[in-house]
């Protein structure tokens, strides 16, 4: 893939604590504190962002128009530059990231957000699936997430005890993680979908997380060590889930060859693996090895605020930058059944 | 400002249904109306690999395809997933497996639910057959489930090599050409902490905005935002309960369950103190002599958690500077 057009990193990266239910707080006074604290950072003022782009999907609350309460918490008014898309956080960072390589804007506020809290998700998620030969049989999202999960273990690249592990790890490494919801040792527990158990699903919350985007010289005024984004690239599997491989992520790996990721060995690994199986999935689709720290926030396993999960694993992936904990990551992030769509990124910080 | 502990956590049963309405193409007009009359076509790819449900585009090469195909209402199971316990809108209502079939003669695999007596009887790689709906449509619902199917198991399909699939023109009586899909979900609303204030203030027939700790405007109704300046508005300062009316209609079509009589008139009102007007239907007066500037006050009803309407208090009408700001 070829540079590209100006050099634009990740300077900041805010997310809330994310709670299994937050029936306190409306959508904007959730995302409010995320996008003061994400400001904070920079020392930056609403008024010295150039273009912002939030993600969010009305579904999961039953709120029509949500996305345009939770814009008050920017300071739309007088209006801004602005747009949102109904997808995970991490597609509004690219269209922002996009947008900053166009030079119309050299900062950006990326913001997204999930109240799963006060429908069921697993049932809302089946509206976004094929409407004529899927949707009126409600196929939950962890039903085809287990369809994912057996054909691995069919295939032989993982079973039970594996996905057990996987699980342990996760909420292990999240202990560190202050912001997370799932901590810890906990039991695998019962059958949920077989093969899937409550273990090796993620967690349902609330949460909310934001990112600044800068351009250049801006991002080292704005950061001592700026996550330069080197490449990102998203792709999308085949629409119906019979036609797909479930054991592969192709659209992964050509999102990460797109965006330069088998360059050079990355470090760290920010996956959005929802469920154990999927991190099989994508840890087998990249070639990631045993060198590369994956998912050291404890990922989506220890907390997934749908709609924000995604772009939480750039700003995770960017923080490790910023702290120098990392000097080459990749963040992944997806959305749909079964991996059905994966974005990828590459961020780099300066030479130390 | 009173410095009050936050109330108990309003919630309220929120439903969401929508009948999506939807045309079909000639490929899944042919492939619903099929399966309302027990047969099961795909579509072929120009590289001969057969679609099962079929899809208008190849999903490798976005060719058109329309070339339908036959295959058969056995199959074989491709991936599955116990699923212990069904969920509303599911196919069955008793334990079953979600299996991925790939139908003889076809290179795809179709989702859908095999009722079987428990994971145990379930594998991939068996054979499993259609049971037909009792009563069909022309929907994806017209196949009840897979159920077990034992048989000579045919070599593995990849719907392009022998039992080639019988061409067919996809042309049946009284083609189904679109589907109605029901959806509803079910959410438990709880409208945060501002909104909280504000409809216990309400059930005390008060109005209480919330001012913005940075630009001194008073949002009534509060939504805990302020959108000019980003913060949380905080101040809580209650308002009216007189207003003005700063601008209205005339609504002239009755609408459905409500018994107010037209023509009326709704109203963006501003009560006095607050940084923005609300709207609400304007009664006490004839509908042709409502003005801006006309001073109201609610009209609370027995039982009533807001006002059921605004009428005149009698006052002068307001100076137009005192609300031109709050149109």
């Amino acid at each position: 893939m070829s540079a590209p057009l100006r050099d634009v990193a990740i300077v900041a990266f805010a997310q809330s604590d994310h709670r299994r239910r937050t029936d306190d707080l409306s959508e904007v006074e959730m995302v409010m504190p995320v996008l003061h604290e994400v400001l904070r950072r920079t020392g930056c003022e609403t008024s010295d962002i150039g273009f912002t782009c939030s993600g969010s999907s009305d579904y999961l609350a039953g709120r029509a128009f949500s996305f345009t309460m939770a814009l008050d918490g920017v300071g739309a008014w007088p209006p801004i530059s602005e747009s949102h898309v109904e997808a995970d956080g991490a597609w509004a960072l690219y269209e922002a990231w996009v947008k900053l390589l166009t030079g119309e804007a050299d900062t950006a506020l990326v913001y997204a957000y999930g109240k799963s809290s006060p429908g069921s998700v697993r049932d809302v998620l089946t509206r976004q699936l094929d409407p004529y030969y899927l949707a009126p049989l409600w196929p939950d999202s962890v039903a085809l997430a287990a369809l994912q999960a057996q054909a691995l273990v069919d295939a032989g690249h993982t079973d039970e005890a594996a996905l057990a592990s996987i699980a342990a790890r996760r909420r292990a490494d999240a202990s560190a993680n202050p912001h997370a919801q799932l901590t810890g040792a906990r039991p695998q527990g019962d059958h949920v979908v077989a093969p899937l158990r409550t273990g090796d699903c993620p967690p349902i919350g609330d949460g909310a997380a934001a990112v600044i985007l800068a351009a250049g010289d801006r991002a080292r005024e704005l950061c001592e060590r700026p996550a330069w984004i080197r490449g990102m690239d998203h792709r999308i599997e085949a629409h119906s889930l019979g036609v797909r491989d479930l054991t592969d992520s192709p659209s992964t790996r050509l999102a990460a060859e797109r965006a330069g990721a088998f360059a050079r060995p990355v470090d760290t690994a920010e996956l959005h693996a929802p469920f154990t199986s999927q991190e099989v999935v994508l840890t087998r689709a990249l070639g990631l090895g045993d060198e590369v720290r994956v998912n050291p926030s404890g990922g989506a396993l220890a907390a997934n605020p749908v709609m924000a999960a995604g772009l939480i694993r750039l700003g995770e992936a960017a923080a490790a930058v910023h702290r120098g904990d990392s000097d080459r990551a990749l963040a992944h992030a997806t959305s749909g059944p079964c991996l059905q769509q994966n974005l990828v990124a590459v961020l780099e910080g300066d030479p130390r | 400002m009173t410095v009050t502990p936050p109330p108990e956590i309003l919630r309220a049963p929120l439903v969401v249904e929508f009948p999506f309405t939807r045309s079909l193409g000639p490929v899944q007009s042919a492939f619903l109306t099929g399966l309302r009359e027990r047969v099961v076509l795909g579509v072929r790819t120009e590289s001969g690999k057969v679609l099962v449900p079929p899809v208008e585009y190849d999903p490798e090469t976005a060719a058109e395809l329309r070339e339908l195909v036959e295959v058969a209402a056995t199959g074989t199971v491709t991936t599955w997933a116990w699923n212990p316990a069904p969920r509303p809108g599911q196919p069955l209502a008793t334990p079953f497996a979600w299996v991925l079939v790939r139908l003889d003669g076809a290179g795809t695999a179709l989702l859908h639910a095999l009722d079987a007596p428990g994971p145990e009887s379930v594998r991939t790689g068996m054979r499993v057959r259609i049971r037909w709906a009792a009563e069909r449509s022309g929907a994806i619902t017209d196949i009840a489930c897979f159920e077990p199917y034992e048989d000579d198991a045919p070599g593995p399909s990849t719907g392009t090599g022998e039992g080639r699939p019988a061409a067919h023109d996809g042309e049946f009586a009284d083609p189904v050409t679109g589907i109605t899909t029901p959806a509803r979900l079910d959410y438990t609303y709880s409208p945060g902490r501002a909104q909280t204030r504000y409809l216990y203030g309400l059930a005390e027939r008060r109005t209480v905005g919330e001012r913005c700790p940075s630009c001194a405007k008073v949002y009534v109704p509060p939504r805990g935002a302020c959108p000019t300046c980003g913060v949380a508005t905080t101040d809580r300062v209650e308002v009216g309960p007189r207003g003005t009316v700063t601008t209205y209609c005339v609504v002239n079509i009755k609408a459905k369950n409500l018994d107010i009589d037209v023509p009326y008139v709704y109203a963006h009102i501003a009560l006095d103190g607050a940084g923005l007007a609300l709207h609400g239907r304007i009664g006490g007066i004839p509908y042709d002599q409502v003005r801006m500037g006309l001073r109201v006050e609610p009209v609370w009803t027995e039982g009533a958690r807001y006002p059921d309407h605004y009428r005149p208090t009698g006052e002068p009408d307001a100076d137009y500077d005192t609300y031109k700001e709050l149109l």
